[in-house]
């Protein structure tokens, strides 16, 4: 039900909407939520409305996490 | 697909699953409950289980919204449709929860109720402005992810004066959900429901923010780690779970900052306290009625409240009796500890709502883990 999937906005419409697109397919969703979204931005679309916006540099961050060691390696503890 | 594929990495996964394994202590027992539908699901479609160790247990929480709707809502929705012959907007999810007298909202649309299923909120409006001759009733269900559309549509109702369009809210909130939970006999008294920390929801927060959870952290004494809904985010939230309990912490962590912020989104949050009010009481399956856990529509917008319009009241209406659908909500039993699951029980043929949606713990372990526990035997 919460099911919400990130998407590219592409472009922007009047009335607060927007055009974003998700691996090709484009689609017309409300900004009302987010209403500072630019073109290029990633935002996270939910019932036909953007519901926030993805941060790159934390995406990043949590990706390099993903990465680490576990805790005991890093601490040289058997 | 960019913030989707680099976030289901098997490689990814199965080096947090060895992490995992390195720092679970082997005499503890770590008993997470993932609260949201979501999880449950990637928790069952990715094999999250089968690559945490043995003493990693995860508890299916209670949201799904589509689940804990009791079966007098889903009544009103119906007697609308097929009584007061009104147009009735829906989301596809809620189509086959089972309701009274064998009938469900897919069932009554084949007696011939005017029953749709729209993709948004904004489309039910958009059929009321198309049939300015028929009553159109949106049934409005949700957590707060789903929320702020409907304050939307409400709102633009109202701006553009659209007179035969109603809503029919069982919009529920979170945090009241899980302070339930915490507060039940099976957690408080009798132990039979361990919980050590807590999953906490991913699109719900990107509305509400993670400030809501510090409650829990503090007052209970439970870890909370705002996760993700792709698999690897689920990986890193259980880790980041064990990391807390192991340091004795417990504290709210937020592993999808991607999006969530401490505050959460603004805008939605000021939006749905215009249009909407707390009631008082609300009934959810599995929980009971649980105080101050839902939302209602404001007076200043009653006219697009299908409760007043149509004199609607709420009648509760108990659960087929060998339906666990109210145990498992609670985390107290699994779906192959009930009776009618995968017999007559099936997402083909639901009886009970943990079947419907595919958030639904049930749904979940039939598509996904029925066979797990099955040995395979050489024909």
């Amino acid at each position: 039900m919460c099911l919400a999937i990130p998407a590219r906005v592409v472009e922007l419409l009047p009335a607060l909407r927007a055009v974003v697109d998700l691996a090709g397919v484009r689609k017309e969703v409300s900004i009302d939520l987010v209403d500072d979204a630019q073109v290029g931005d990633y935002v996270i679309i939910h019932v036909g409305y953007a519901i926030g916006k993805i941060d790159p540099e934390e995406a990043e961050r949590t990706l390099a996490l993903f990465a680490e060691l576990a805790q005991a390696e890093e601490e040289g503890q058997p | 697909m960019k913030y989707i594929d680099e976030f289901r990495d098997g490689d990814g996964a199965r080096h947090i699953a060895a992490n995992i394994a390195a720092e679970v202590r082997p005499d503890v027992a770590y008993n997470f409950m993932e609260f949201c539908g979501g999880h449950t699901h990637a928790i069952s479609r990715y094999g999250i289980a089968d690559m945490l160790p043995a003493n990693v247990r995860m508890i299916h929480g209670p949201g799904c919204p589509v689940c804990v709707l009791p079966i007098g809502r889903v009544d009103l929705a119906i007697r609308l449709a097929l009584e007061q012959g009104v147009m009735l907007c829906t989301y596809g999810d809620t189509m086959r929860v089972p309701a009274s007298d064998g009938l469900s909202l897919i069932k009554a649309k084949a007696r011939g109720a005017d029953i749709r299923m729209v993709y948004s909120a904004a489309d039910a409006l958009k059929l009321a402005e198309q049939n300015p001759d028929r009553e159109v009733v949106f049934f409005a269900i949700g957590f707060e992810t789903t929320t702020p559309p409907t304050a939307l549509v409400i709102r633009d109702a109202a701006a553009r004066a659209v007179k035969n369009f109603s809503v029919l809210c069982c919009h529920v909130l979170t945090p009241s959900a899980i302070t339930h939970i915490l507060e039940s006999a099976e957690v408080r008294q009798l132990g039979t429901v361990p919980i050590d920390g807590f999953i906490g929801p991913a699109h719900v927060s990107i509305i509400i923010g993670s400030q809501p959870y510090e409650h829990f952290a503090e007052e209970y004494r439970k870890p909370v780690v705002i996760t993700g809904f792709e698999p690897l985010d689920v990986m890193q939230g259980i880790l980041m779970l064990v990391r807390q309990v192991n340091a004795g912490r417990s504290v709210v962590e937020n592993e999808f900052s991607r999006v969530v912020t401490r505050d959460g989104n603004l805008a939605a949050q000021n939006l749905v306290s215009q249009v909407f009010e707390l009631r008082e009481s609300f009934e959810w399956r599995g929980l009971g009625e649980v105080p101050y856990s839902a939302l209602k529509i404001r007076p200043a917008f009653a006219e697009w409240d299908a409760e007043r319009k149509f004199d609607l009241h709420y009648a509760s209406v108990p659960d087929h009796k060998q339906c666990e659908c109210g145990a498992i909500l609670r985390g107290v039993k699994r779906p192959q500890d009930c009776k009618l699951f995968g017999t007559v029980c099936t997402p083909e043929s639901p009886m009970g709502s943990c079947m419907v949606s595919n958030e639904g713990a049930c749904a979940a372990h039939y598509s996904y883990g029925r066979f797990r526990d099955i040995a395979v035997v050489a024909a």
